[in-house]
């Protein structure tokens, strides 16, 4: 199943739309309202085609959408196709959670028994 | 009262080939590192309600090794192994960690550092997890999920308060 996963790499998942540093600034950017291409350009300080090239990349998962507003071209963030990676993360918390807690039972029990060993009886 | 949880895990990926997870411990540090080293005690809580623990060595030296086993549910043996790197006892512990379900495991080992800091009689561990490559730190996140088995969860909570 984890190889699965791997060899699933394409830019087409989310996971890899956003393995990319610059694409990420551009989510982080995003995040923060609509902006038109001129703005990303100049944010990132990167050249245009470098920046589009990028944005077709999240727009072919669906992490951006774009429209039409006069002559402009604006992009806006879409947080549920990321949402999957958020889904993902969290699993994995979840599972370090649960072993934690357990964790937590071992600790009191020592402590408990630290306690016991001591002068206080 | 034992099933009092001090808080949830906080898992972040700072880079595209860390994975850093961050807990704190009601509990003085060299509790939590015993907790941590003593097989027997190590047998307790690394099973995460998933199953059961089969194997549990811990060589606790620098070049020493570990070796950690489970039967999970409904997925099988599942193994993982290192070596210790470096030990700073209550302290600091670097290992290496190998899954032993993918090809070439050691060549893909993780490598990982274990941080225990102690403010008023409670500890923050840091778990920074560091993959040679982004696959593998992919991968890494998806094996824990693989054993399906957060549909334990609830059910399992039981058992640990029947425990304390």
């Amino acid at each position: 199943m984890m190889l699965d996963m791997a060899r699933a790499a394409t830019t087409a998942d989310a996971f890899n739309a956003v393995a990319e540093p610059r694409r990420r600034q551009i989510l982080d950017v995003l995040a923060g309202g609509e902006r038109p291409v001129n703005d990303l350009v100049a944010q990132l300080g990167l050249a245009q085609p470098q920046v589009s090239k990028h944005l077709r990349v999240l727009r072919q998962v669906g992490a951006v959408e774009v429209r039409e507003a006069g002559r402009q071209r604006l992009y806006r963030l879409n947080g549920t196709a990321l949402k999957p990676i958020y889904d993902w993360v969290s699993e994995y918390e979840r599972s370090w959670s649960e072993r934690f807690d357990q964790l937590d039972i071992v600790l009191e029990q020592l402590k408990e028994k630290e306690a016991g060993d001591g002068s206080s009886e | 009262m034992a099933a009092v949880s001090s808080g949830t895990a906080k898992v972040t990926l700072p880079t595209d080939t860390q994975i850093l997870i961050t807990r704190e411990f009601d509990a003085p540090k060299h509790l939590v590192y015993k907790a941590w080293t003593t097989p027997e005690l190590v047998r307790q809580w690394w099973h995460a309600n998933r199953g059961e623990m089969t194997v549990c060595e811990i060589d606790l030296r620098v070049g020493g090794g570990w070796r950690y086993a489970m039967v999970a549910e409904g997925f099988g043996e599942v193994a993982f192994h290192g070596e210790y790197r470096e030990i700073v006892p209550n302290e600091r512990l670097v290992t290496t960690e190998a899954y032993e379900g993918i090809p070439d495991a050691d060549a893909n080992a993780a490598v990982d550092t274990l941080t225990l800091v102690e403010v008023d009689g409670r500890t923050t561990m840091t778990i920074l997890v560091e993959h040679p490559t982004k696959e593998g730190r992919d991968g890494h996140i998806a094996s824990g999920m693989e054993a399906g088995m957060q549909d334990a969860l609830d059910r399992l909570e039981q058992v640990a308060v029947s425990l304390s």
